[in-house]
């Protein structure tokens, strides 16, 4: 009997690791199905440069089936449930998957409706998110019809995609705003639940200071907890007030509807618990977590689930086998802060090790890491050609492997953990 | 710091017991109080009691999402009972390490 393989997301995680598995699976040892509920695969880094003209709707977007390699079964179909006990994934077309491995990489929901307000009158209008496409497209035309006063940039709370695409989008916004003459009469301000602009220490100095020299407010320990989007008032749990002319916000993000249909699968946000080191889910030894969908206390982002899409195709062959998994992940995680005027910073990080200076990949470079360069910039630009070309195909990129490395860091003196 | 609680066990930085172990319900209300929190009421031990709970089974503090989610207290009452940030003094109170926030 072939082996049945389902994995839930044909997005970043889905679409890497099916087709990774694929090219390590004999067709004769095992099917591959990916379950997703449209066939739009968003490049979602390119979300931060629509609503600045930086990137069209339609160069970010393509096929998921089109990502997938021959040999792998692509299904158009919502998820209606995972039964565990059962082994099976209902679809809502009344369809059933039999598994013998499940992979969740079913990502992260955005949740505006969760902040009272939010998406009452003013949404769209005087409210916005560049979170997913149609609101990075909205987003684009209210920032062009902008015409000075207060922008505020919101994260409602934790956790996010991509923690450092708020500061990116201040960062831009800032550019955006000289470029067309008007920043003067324009205050920018970045609102966090955080202590700091970053939940790192060092990379959270440092982007402070470069937030300080571009006159960007930050408001920090703010959590949102209602939006009036006709009067232009976001007010904080704990009473405080910030009026905006427009809001750009990040909504709260839990995990895919279906999880929390799932008996015994999800937390309370919707999100899959997993071992952190082996990606194997708490609830069963036979599903395994990828990417945003899970829980862990690792960065949601692109870079993470490449990083762990490395390690899991090994391990669900040693599942298959009834071998012992190999906790190997350490939840290394890069990204590149894009911080306007064609330049950009780097992080380098994990678990264990917060993003400190230094150089990547190596001690030569050739990339600086928390420091503004135009190297960097273009480093961003062609990871989108990566993406589709090398990344989703199943491709191990030259140089950068999933353990984090150290010999180009500035460690000394550095605490452990962040 | 100087205060009758950093005497007694050994805190870091910010003032979150490095050893959950050492922790009691005396030294609770010790903390609250220098933390502003003059009583702790029934409410306030529910959400501390949770989060030692959560951590001591799990390894992680919950956010504060999750903490109205699961502890029946919602969010706003949390900032009432624990003003600026609920998950961060709770955790204070309940001598666990500052929640890492997900990043």
């Amino acid at each position: 009997m072939r082996k049945q393989i389902v994995i839930l997301g044909g997005g970043t995680g889905g679409t890497m690791i099916a087709n990774r598995l694929r090219k390590r699976l004999a067709s004769s040892d095992a099917d591959i199905h990916v379950v997703d509920r449209d066939n739009r695969h968003v490049y979602q880094p390119g979300l931060l440069f629509v609503p600045f003209g930086l990137a069209d709707p339609d160069e970010i977007v393509r096929p998921r089936r089109r990502q997938l390699h021959r040999g792998i079964e692509f299904h158009e179909d919502e998820v209606e449930s995972v039964v565990l006990d059962r082994d099976r994934v209902l679809l809502a077309g009344g369809h059933e998957l039999a598994y013998d491995v499940l992979v969740v990489a079913s990502g992260a929901r955005l949740l505006p409706e969760e902040t009272p307000g939010m998406t009452g009158p003013g949404w769209g209008e005087r409210v916005s998110t560049f979170y997913d496409l149609e609101g990075a497209v909205r987003t684009r035309e209210l920032l062009d019809r902008f015409d000075g006063g207060r922008l505020v940039v919101d994260i409602t709370d934790m956790p996010i995609k991509c923690p450092v695409a708020p500061i990116e989008f201040v960062f831009l916004a800032d550019w955006y705003l000289r470029e067309r003459g008007i920043r003067d009469r324009t205050e920018i301000v970045l609102a966090t639940p955080l202590d700091g602009c970053f939940t790192k220490p060092i990379a959270s100095k440092h982007l402070t200071h470069l937030l300080g020299e571009k006159g960007i407010d930050v408001e920090v320990e703010f959590s949102a907890g209602e939006v009036d989007g006709i009067g232009g008032v976001l007010t904080s749990y704990d009473g405080r007030t910030i009026d905006f002319d427009l809001l750009v916000t990040v909504p709260l993000h839990g995990g895919a509807a279906f999880v929390g249909r799932s008996v015994g699968l999800g937390d309370a946000l919707d999100f899959v618990p997993a071992d952190p080191h082996t990606l194997q889910a708490t609830a069963r030894p036979n599903v395994f977590v990828l990417g945003d969908a899970t829980d862990l206390p690792s960065s949601k982002a692109g870079s993470v689930t490449h990083f762990e899409a490395e390690l899991l195709d090994r391990n669900i062959e040693r599942a298959l086998a009834g071998r012992e998994l190999e906790a190997g992940f350490d939840g290394h995680a890069n990204c590149f802060i894009e911080t306007g005027f064609h330049k950009a910073l780097l992080i380098d990080f994990n678990y264990e090790t917060e993003p400190v200076p230094g150089r990547f990949p190596t001690a030569l470079g050739p990339l600086p890491l928390l420091h503004e360069s135009q190297l960097n910039h273009l480093g961003k630009l062609f990871f989108q050609w990566i993406y589709w070309h090398a990344l989703l195909p199943g491709r191990d990129l030259p140089l950068v492997g999933p353990n984090m490395p150290t010999a180009g860091k500035q460690l000394a003196g550095v605490a452990e953990g962040g | 710091m100087t205060d009758v609680v950093t005497e007694t066990v050994a805190v870091d930085a910010e003032g979150f017991l490095l050893d959950p172990s050492q922790w009691d319900h005396e030294l609770a209300e010790r903390i609250a109080h220098e933390a502003g929190i003059p009583l702790l009421t029934d409410r306030h031990w529910l959400v501390v009691e949770f989060m030692r709970e959560r951590f001591l089974t799990s390894g992680t503090a919950p956010s504060i999402r999750s903490l109205g989610k699961e502890s029946g207290v919602p969010v706003k009452e949390l900032y009432e009972l624990f003003p600026k940030g609920p998950a961060k003094l709770a955790a204070k109170i309940g001598g666990i390490p500052k929640p890492r926030g997900c990043i």
